[in-house]
């Protein structure tokens, strides 16, 4: 940082200013700092180790597929790389990658408050899932675990030797850690909102993550219960899911699905949060249809509760109860389909700005279409049974989680970037990821709809021979997807000293946050806005620019 | 500039920085524990669901093991904690017209109950473990001796008993950790109440302990009718 007295330049950049970076030094302002912004660094730190961590299992995967047999991994140690590949994925990566980051450095700022309500509690939910994430490492460096990351019964409770009692507990132990931040996240938009700023006044990300919370803190308790029946009965193996003793595995079944489904749409929301915001900032168009977009997240939130049991249709459940899932979960997609023509919409007749962040939400809009479509086949009981456990439904999830939500981080991480660090990224290397990310993606994953949709089971070391030509496009679909994801880590880390400065406002776009300069001050504001005007209001948002860029 | 990260400008001294002012600091504290509540259903309604599952499965079984509960103890805890709500309410009234005094008194009772409820527990739980009740290694049913005459009878019911003593033990267990955490709590108030900090301005933590306290005597309230009380039981 620099220490010389602040030009006027630099003050107009944020330049040598006190701000949320510079306000504190050394290692314990960080690991006991209360400051929203600095805990969201923090948690993007973890989960981009995961991710790293998450990939790795990812690509060996994807090695051992190159040829028919198993020559790469014993299938024992495939077994543990796909197990770890999920269970760090979607606890310690997709769960929290956009509440904690993007949502805890943002969604005060959008609200014009100085924190989160609770800023200790808030550290501790990161402190919470340091603990799960170094439990599950230890889980790693000790053997391991090969149950899948759902934990089956009864292979998870009487059959299984690998470490389930550690994985389920470092899982049981995340999910308090997202609770909390659920809890603040309601908390803080329903009480912390700035004068004037009412509900229909909100952008569409803070609508986005207050459904996420109330998902959170609806259905995460659910899996805590359940995987401490889980450990109980591994520890003490009295019949709790085991039907020698009158139990019965299916209950496990509907409990972690409980959880689990509406889980899908923890990931999802927030991700569509920032689809609206990069689309309205990209376009300068006010969001088509806001309340609409509005009310379908809570609608998605609701909704995403009644369909678990569509996970189980080979499971044995009744027809009846299989068809009801069925017809729910056709009905989840229409809210998520109000969204998609909304943005689309939006687009039409306007002129959309070609930066990175619109790149990968124009990616995520056609991704996460197709993973929805494809949940459709899913949702439909005949189709579902012909393809369940196969690579069509690998396909299918991966479009949704990794088309969708990693899309949409990437997308958001870029659009705040210039807020978060006060610092530009390089925009070329940045579209050339974007690409990168685009096409490595459907190489890879395209291949495995078709895989599946021909018969290849998922979980498997080998497979027969007449699948080698899809699984050799899948897996050099991963080798670009993986340069694709290298390559942000390296700019971005890069732009921290070498970008230029970005100044408050480098999109030009509206909202309370690029209203406070970048980085943000320890405190967001000087003084608390007052709102007066809608979200998106870009005309009104044009003629307030022209007036200060004259300056 | 800088006067928001500085305190002791009239500020209530409990008064957090990154709130406006103390009603807004209350209403997200009370929000923040009805959430947390939510979440404790959802909690305890998972494991309720599965106990509900089998329940339905295995009536005989469930009427077995309700059988081998006291429900004079049973009963007995249930007006305990009852009585501990009101002291806990009249303790949230006690802070708001600012009698320290009153506070202190009303939550001293509250955690005289709330010990007395896990005491009587302990009883229980040392009954059910001297007659073998307690499921895995030690589990011998043939120890109780109502146990033991119908399970020679209908030995099938063996694992079923079993399976119900886990929802029993699961259950009362969670609740007691509950409660434990509750008095724990209560000290800290109890601290807190002597010096001085509450009064109709600030009685924040109080009301929301309050609503802690309250929660756990009602999941108290549905667990004792569905293992002391089932139908059939005790004839």
């Amino acid at each position: 940082m620099s220490t010389a007295t602040p030009t006027l330049l630099d003050v107009r950049f944020g330049q040598g200013v006190r701000n949320y970076l510079n306000e504190d030094y050394g290692f314990f302002s960080w690991l006991l700092t209360k400051d929203h912004k600095r805990i969201a660094i923090l948690y993007l730190i973890s989960v981009s180790i995961m991710f790293v961590l998450g990939g790795f299992f990812a690509m060996m995967m994807r090695v051992e597929l190159l040829t028919p047999e198993g020559d790469l991994l014993t299938s024992d140690t495939y077994n543990k790389f796909f197990t770890l590949h999920g269970v760090v994925m979607i606890f310690f990566f997709l769960i929290p990658v956009i509440p904690a980051v993007i949502g805890n450095f943002i969604l005060p700022i959008m609200l014009g408050a100085k924190d989160l309500a609770f800023p200790k509690l808030n550290l501790l939910s990161w402190y919470l899932y340091m603990i799960a994430a170094l439990i599950g490492l230890v889980v790693i460096i000790t053997g391991g675990v090969d149950t899948g990351w759902t934990f089956y019964t009864p292979f998870s409770t009487q059959y299984s030797n690998t470490h389930v009692f550690g994985t389920t507990f470092a899982g049981f132990i995340a999910g308090f850690s997202s609770i909390l931040t659920g809890l603040n996240f309601i908390v803080t938009t329903h009480r912390m909102r700035a004068p004037g700023l009412t509900w229909y006044r909100l952008p569409l990300m803070v609508w986005a993550l207050y459904a996420t919370s109330i998902v959170i803190l609806l259905a995460t308790p659910v899996l805590a219960i359940t995987l401490v029946m889980l450990m109980l009965e591994r520890t003490i193996g009295v019949g709790i899911f085991d039907p020698a003793l009158g139990g019965d595995p299916v209950l496990y079944q509907h409990m972690f699905w409980f959880y689990s489904h509406p889980a899908v749409y923890i990931m999802i929301l927030p991700a569509m949060g920032v689809a609206s915001e990069v689309v309205a900032a990209f376009t300068r168009k006010k969001i088509f249809g806001y309340s609409f977009v509005a009310y379908s997240s809570l609608a998605i939130a609701f909704l995403g509760f009644l369909v678990w049991a569509h996970h189980m249709f080979v499971a044995g459940i009744s027809t009846y109860s299989a068809m009801i899932f069925a017809f729910l979960s056709f009905c989840v997609a229409v809210p998520s389909a109000i969204k998609v023509f909304n943005w689309t919409a939006t687009l039409y007749r306007a002129s959309v700005s070609w930066q990175t962040p619109m790149m990968y939400i124009l990616g995520f809009i056609g991704l996460f279409t197709i993973g929805g479509v494809t949940g459709l086949f899913l949702a439909a009981l005949g189709l579902d049974v012909h393809v369940t456990d196969t690579y069509f439904v690998v396909a299918h999830f991966h479009y949704v989680m990794v088309g969708g939500t990693v899309m949409a981080y990437l997308a958001g991480i870029h659009y705040w970037w210039p807020k978060i660090t006060g610092k530009m990224y390089p925009e070329w290397w940045a579209r050339l990821a974007a690409l990168l990310v685009f096409v490595g993606f459907n190489l890879t994953f395209f291949p495995q709809f078709v895989l599946g949709y021909l018969g290849m089971p998922r979980r498997y070391h080998a497979y027969a021979p007449e699948f080698q030509v899809l699984n050799v496009l899948s897996t050099a679909g991963a080798s670009v997807l993986a340069v694709g994801y290298i390559l942000p880590i390296v700019y971005l880390i890069w732009a921290l000293k070498f970008g230029r400065p970005a100044g408050p406002n480098p999109w030009g776009a509206v909202g309370l946050e690029w209203t406070t300069s970048s980085p943000p001050p320890k405190e967001n504001f000087h003084e608390t806005p007052v709102v007066s005007w809608d979200a998106y209001d870009y005309p009104a948002m044009m003629k307030a620019m022209g007036e200060t860029q004259n300056v | 500039m800088s006067d928001v990260t500085e305190h002791g400008h009239g500020h209530h001294p409990f008064l957090q920085h990154h709130f406006e002012d103390l009603g807004q600091q209350h209403e997200a504290s009370t929000l923040a524990m009805w959430g947390f509540l939510a979440t404790e259903i959802l909690f305890f309604g998972g494991v309720l669901m599965a106990y509900w599952v089998y329940r339905i499965s295995y009536p005989e079984a469930w009427a077995l093991g309700a059988h081998q509960q006291n429900t004079m103890y049973g009963g007995l805890n249930t007006i305990v904690l009852i009585i501990s709500s009101l002291t806990m309410a009249l303790a949230v009234r006690n802070a708001q017209l600012g009698s320290s005094r009153g506070t202190v008194l009303m939550l001293i009772l509250t955690l005289i109950f709330g010990s007395t409820f896990l005491g009587i527990k302990m009883i229980e739980y040392h009954m059910h473990y001297t007659e073998g009740l307690f499921p895995g290694t030690h589990w011998n049913p043939m120890l109780s001796e109502h146990a033991r005459h119908v399970l020679t009878m209908h030995p099938e019911l063996g694992p079923k008993l079993q399976l119900f003593m886990v929802f029993y033990w699961g259950m009362t267990g969670l609740h007691a950790v509950h409660m434990v955490i509750g008095a724990g709590l209560l000290i800290w108030m109890i601290w807190r109440a002597a010096k001085n900090h509450f009064g109709p301005e600030y009685y924040g933590p109080v009301e929301v302990m309050g609503l802690y306290w309250h929660f756990v005597d009602i999941v108290w309230i549905f667990l004792f009718p569905f293992l002391y009380l089932i139908p059939g039981a005790h004839t």
